[in-house]
């Protein structure tokens, strides 16, 4: 019986791959669901096991099967692995992911897994945390911060209980490594959250996902019936979110978790004192977990050899929006954006020139490529007004009008603020408001300037709302920057801090869809 | 207009017992309000605001804490959605392979604007943030199945559906 290999992972599914499978099973082919290899111009994906290993043909639709079985198809592929996409990625994390049968305990074992369980059970706690540290693993959820150090904060907290908390509320356009891993090695991130356990001393986890993953919150829950053995003592549940981004962010999770509105937490206290029910708690992104098997079954030194400057290891880069080659690229920090985005992204699926990328999600700013020499790297991105965030690149081409995003990403954070602090709350609906204004008098060429009005009947026009008649394109991005400035300083978390960065990096780098150079508020209201 | 009056209904006795399940099944787990309402609108397709005190009372919470939980989470309904339900995608990644046309298109296609449920009650359309399908926008959720690539083509293959 001819074996084949068919990816189940969601962005699989959306592109057809169920009924390819189907088709398949109906040749009497013993078909296996994979996660996805991770390059999704070629999905669905189908693999057929040959002695010379796996024969990839891709893209294929259900009528293509034929083919496919008789070696004849056009999209034949050869060894996946060897694809361009491919042989120059250091997949630490994912390493399993595409190949192994994600719910297959024996696949899991046979491919490396529990052996950094099994090492971090021969530790006492303090040692596997100081490996965790030694490894330079940071956050890779967004804030980049050191893993080790937080593990250690519970560890050196004395409670009656503790908890792991996995944060997999991946909501950021543009992202979808949580996802994969999640759907392609469920067990990589439970051992992980298992060795967590172990390093800390807490016996209970919650792995937290959107409601927007339901393949995902599927394979999980069912990896966590099949591993419960394993883990034990450490258990382990899913629990799914309700479609708020801001959920994302770790005390509103946490507050999310104990049945409450997602609302931030002013820190400190922080989480690792005061975190889940009021216990000490580990609360990490998925991909930081998922990279602690490998520090603990290779060693901390082989984890910490790759990278670049204080951004040590591995991230799992996904490559998005208008692009070719679109996808899961894992790789040592350092790579560049040029790289990224034209040598293996491609450039553009709609074939014009690339205008900008956003880097790291709603939060993220935007850059032109000529920016594109900078680094992949948490340090570098910062000192640009930007940030990495959870890794994701989405590119834009030249159709796109960064004043209209600018406006989104205000509108975004309207719609998913919490409403706990005043600056995210108000400052994002004005900053709709005022884009509004600044994008209409783009449009109309130069608005007339106030003193145009005569000045009593201005006063009697304005009097109560003196900035109304500032409706100059100078007078509007000053109002802007000055918000932005606001909510940067003003916010409770990320959701209302960073919001600013894709405006400001908008208006800082594509000034000619603001109409121009901005002129300072002075100029323009004189 | 039909939503109000559907959310004013009595309930029936089979919603009802429904409720009472999800209260037994979530009511002694920790944190148990998410999982709770998640149970209740997966059986009755939202939340009734009829639910709100029998949910408040099992867990010991005001009814405006159960109150102010449902409407905080965009995914709780407080009213039935249509017999489908249509979810396109707003977010960057999308609206950079032309997201924008694709949502004003699948109000025109659909026959409803977004963020409401058409009068014939078949289908509801509304915006989701991300699903997660990024390089292969712009993306749909079409009754919980994904849909990527989505084109004038789709969309009229999901009309189809949605009308059959």
């Amino acid at each position: 019986m001819t074996r084949a290999y068919v990816s189940a992972d969601m962005a699989s599914v959306a592109l057809g791959a169920d009924a390819v499978a189907a088709a398949l099973v109906a040749r009497g082919c013993d078909v296996v669901r994979t996660g996805s290899r991770g390059l999704f111009a070629i999905e669905p994906l189908v693999e057929i096991e040959a002695d010379e290993g796996r024969i990839g043909y891709g893209p294929v639709g259900p009528d293509d099967v034929a083919a496919v079985l008789d070696g004849s198809h056009p999209n034949r592929l050869g060894d996946v692995a060897a694809l361009p996409f491919f042989v120059d990625q250091q997949r630490f994390t994912f390493a399993r992911c595409g190949i192994t049968d994600p719910l297959s305990l024996s696949d899991y074992e046979t491919h490396g897994g529990w052996k950094g369980l099994k090492a971090a059970r021969a530790m006492s706690p303090q040692e596997v945390v100081s490996a965790v540290k030694d490894s330079g693993l940071r956050g890779r959820g967004g804030a980049g911060f050191p893993t080790g150090i937080k593990w250690q904060t519970v560890l050196d907290t004395s409670a009656p209980e503790k908890f792991i908390v996995c944060n997999a509320d991946e909501g950021d356009s543009g992202t979808f490594a949580d996802r994969m891993l999640m759907e392609g090695d469920p067990y990589c991130l439970i051992e992980g959250m298992a060795i967590a356990g172990h390093a800390v001393g807490a016996g209970h986890g919650y792995i937290y996902i959107r409601s927007e993953y339901p393949l995902a919150i599927d394979v999980m829950q069912r990896a966590i019936e099949r591993s419960a053995a394993i883990v034990a003592p450490f258990t382990l549940e899913v629990r799914v979110g309700a479609g708020a981004y801001v959920c994302g962010e770790e005390t509103a999770l946490l507050d999310s978790i104990e049945g409450k509105r997602g609302q931030v937490r002013a820190k400190p206290p922080l989480p690792a004192h005061v975190g889940l029910f009021g216990r000490p708690t580990v609360i990490n992104n998925v991909l930081s977990l998922a990279a602690v098997p490998f520090v603990l079954s290779e060693g901390a030194e082989a984890y910490a050899a790759v990278g670049f400057g204080r951004s040590r290891g591995t991230m799992p880069i996904q490559i998005a929006g208008n692009v070719r080659n679109g996808g899961l690229y894992e790789v040592g920090f350092g790579i560049t954006l040029a790289q990224l985005v034209h040598e293996i992204g491609g450039g553009t699926a709609s074939g014009r020139p690339v205008r900008a990328v956003q880097v790291g999600g709603p939060l993220g700013a935007y850059f032109p490529p000529s920016m594109f020499d900078m680094p992949f790297d948490y340090e570098t991105f910062a000192a640009k007004g930007g940030l990495i965030g959870h890794a994701g690149i989405t590119v834009f081409d030249d159709t796109v009008d960064m004043a209209h995003m600018a406006r989104f990403a205000m509108e975004f954070c309207a719609v998913e603020s919490c409403g706990k602090c005043t600056p995210c709350r108000i400052g994002s609906t004005r900053g709709v408001e005022t884009i509004d204004r600044l994008i209409a008098a783009r449009d109309a060429g130069r608005a007339p300037a106030p003193e145009t009005v005569s000045p009593g009947l201005a006063k009697a026009l304005y009097s109560r709302a003196p900035t109304r008649q500032l409706t100059s394109l100078e007078a509007e991005t000053a109002i802007v920057r000055d918000l932005c400035d606001t909510m940067k300083y003003g916010s409770l978390c990320a959701l209302g801090g960073f919001t600013p960065y894709p405006v400001l990096s908008a208006m800082d780098f594509f000034p000619e869809d603001f109409g121009g150079e901005p002129a300072p508020l002075a100029n323009a209201a004189e | 207009m039909s939503e109000t009056l559907a959310a004013d209904a009595p309930l029936t006795a089979g919603e009802i017992a429904a409720i009472e399940k999800a209260i037994q099944r979530h009511k002694d787990e920790r944190g148990a309000l998410l999982p709770l309402l998640h149970a209740v609108q997966d059986a009755v397709g939202y939340v009734p605001d009829a639910a709100v005190p029998m949910i408040a009372k099992a867990l010991n919470v005001t009814r405006a804490e159960v109150h102010g939980v449902i409407t905080f989470y965009h995914d709780y309904r407080r009213a039935p959605a249509g017999r489908h339900i249509v979810k396109i995608c707003r977010a960057e990644a999308c609206q950079s392979r032309g997201g924008a046309a694709i949502e004003t298109a699948a109000a025109e296609r659909l026959g409803t604007p977004m963020g409401t449920t058409r009068a014939d009650g078949r289908v509801t359309l509304e915006p989701v943030y991300c699903l997660g399908l990024c390089a292969i926008g712009p993306n749909a959720m079409v009754d919980g199945r994904p849909v990527a690539k989505v084109d004038a083509a789709a969309l009229d293959r999901i009309a189809s559906e949605v009308a059959a």
